[in-house]
């Protein structure tokens, strides 16, 4: 078994009209095992910004505390909220660093932009390619099952 | 071969482990003890690995207590959880990597409340209302699934905790003589009888 099935997730975020969503399933299991049916994926990191680990559990929770950690200090520094842009950049190269040694763990953002509030979301491969979305992000093992659904349903400016 | 239990109620955390100590084939102790106190409030059960789990809770052990030391108050049991869950994530894309599977049982002082946390040996962590480590947890989380209840009394989670036994007497391979079964509540740390299988 893949290591990125070890504890298997399904992650989907969307854009809609002035709005994101962003969904995760809340099983954490180990391989055919259920832990617990109430586990938390998704990680607060400002007032409109979130993000959702997939993948091993281990490294989702090491690289939104190193994420946190990072996004905590630049806006210390800079005095104000981060863009999502921005933070696209800082979550690449965090991952980046990694290279040849990755984290098993890929991040989805969902959030709207501080200033302009137009909605953003953005997916990643484990060593921190950004994809920024337009549409819909889908991650997991799950996530070509998600995929799926997506593209039949998804239509722009959905209200939440 | 290890299994450890937990099972969370609404004032206290009982934990169980079984007692046997073997390598390979041979079993060296049937009444040997895995289960360590960090602080007066937080109970550590371990499985795996049996050099690993002493190096591992000893050394967490004592950095508890070092913190304790240094600012005059017990480390909070979701500091010292995600202390250790740190201490094996950095551990498993190390050299030597641990093999400790960890069960937490903690009171919290000053938010009334007890947790139980899920650590595994590379780092994965959850709060969760009862749990178990080892092949024995395919046999357990059944029945504990079916009885549980958040606000069942002591005796009620014994009852479900001998439950488990008896499965695992009757269908488990490895036999396993007798639980070490300790309870953390508001109190601290206390042992309870020994469930001989």
């Amino acid at each position: 078994m893949s290591i990125d099935e070890y504890n298997g997730c399904a992650i989907v975020a969307m854009v809609g009209k002035d709005c994101v969503a962003l969904a995760t399933d809340t099983r954490f299991g180990v391989q055919r095992s259920t832990i617990t049916t109430d586990f938390q994926r998704v990680f607060q990191m400002g007032p409109r910004l979130f993000v959702a680990m997939s993948g091993l559990v281990t490294d989702a929770y090491t690289v939104s505390a190193r994420l946190k950690y990072r996004l905590n200090l630049y806006e210390l520094r800079e005095n104000r909220p981060v863009s999502p842009s921005v933070f696209v950049s800082m979550v690449s190269n965090l991952l980046y660093e990694r290279r040849f040694g990755p984290y098993f763990s890929t991040p989805v953002i969902a959030g709207l932009d501080p200033t302009s509030g137009k909605p953003f979301i953005a997916g990643f491969d484990c060593i921190g390619d950004p994809s920024i979305g337009s549409d819909f992000i889908t991650d997991g093992t799950a996530g070509e099952q998600l995929m799926g659904m997506c593209e039949t349903f998804w239509r722009p400016d959905l209200n939440k | 071969m290890d299994f450890s239990i937990g099972i969370k109620g609404q004032d206290y955390v009982i934990l169980a482990e079984d007692m046997n100590a073997a390598h390979s084939i041979i079993l060296n102790q049937q009444d040997h003890t895995k289960m360590l106190d960090l602080n007066d409030h937080l109970l550590l059960a371990r499985t795996g690995e049996l050099g690993d789990g002493v190096q591992c809770a000893e050394y967490l052990q004592k950095n508890i207590q070092l913190y304790q030391l240094r600012n005059g108050y017990e480390m909070r049991s979701n500091a010292a959880a995600n202390y250790i869950r740190k201490y094996l994530a950095d551990s498993i894309r190390s050299q030597e990597p641990m093999n400790v599977n960890i069960l937490l049982a903690a009171y919290d002082t000053i938010s009334k409340e007890p947790q139980l946390y899920y650590i595994d040996y590379m780092g994965s962590m959850a709060t969760v209302p009862f749990a178990a480590h080892g092949h024995g947890a395919l046999f357990s989380l059944g029945i504990i699934d079916r009885y549980y209840s958040r606000s069942m009394s002591r005796d009620e989670a014994l009852s479900v905790l001998k439950k488990c036994i008896v499965e695992l007497k009757k269908r488990f391979i490895v036999n396993y003589t007798s639980f070490n079964v300790q309870v953390v509540d508001s109190q601290g740390i206390h042992q309870l009888d020994r469930i001989v299988a």
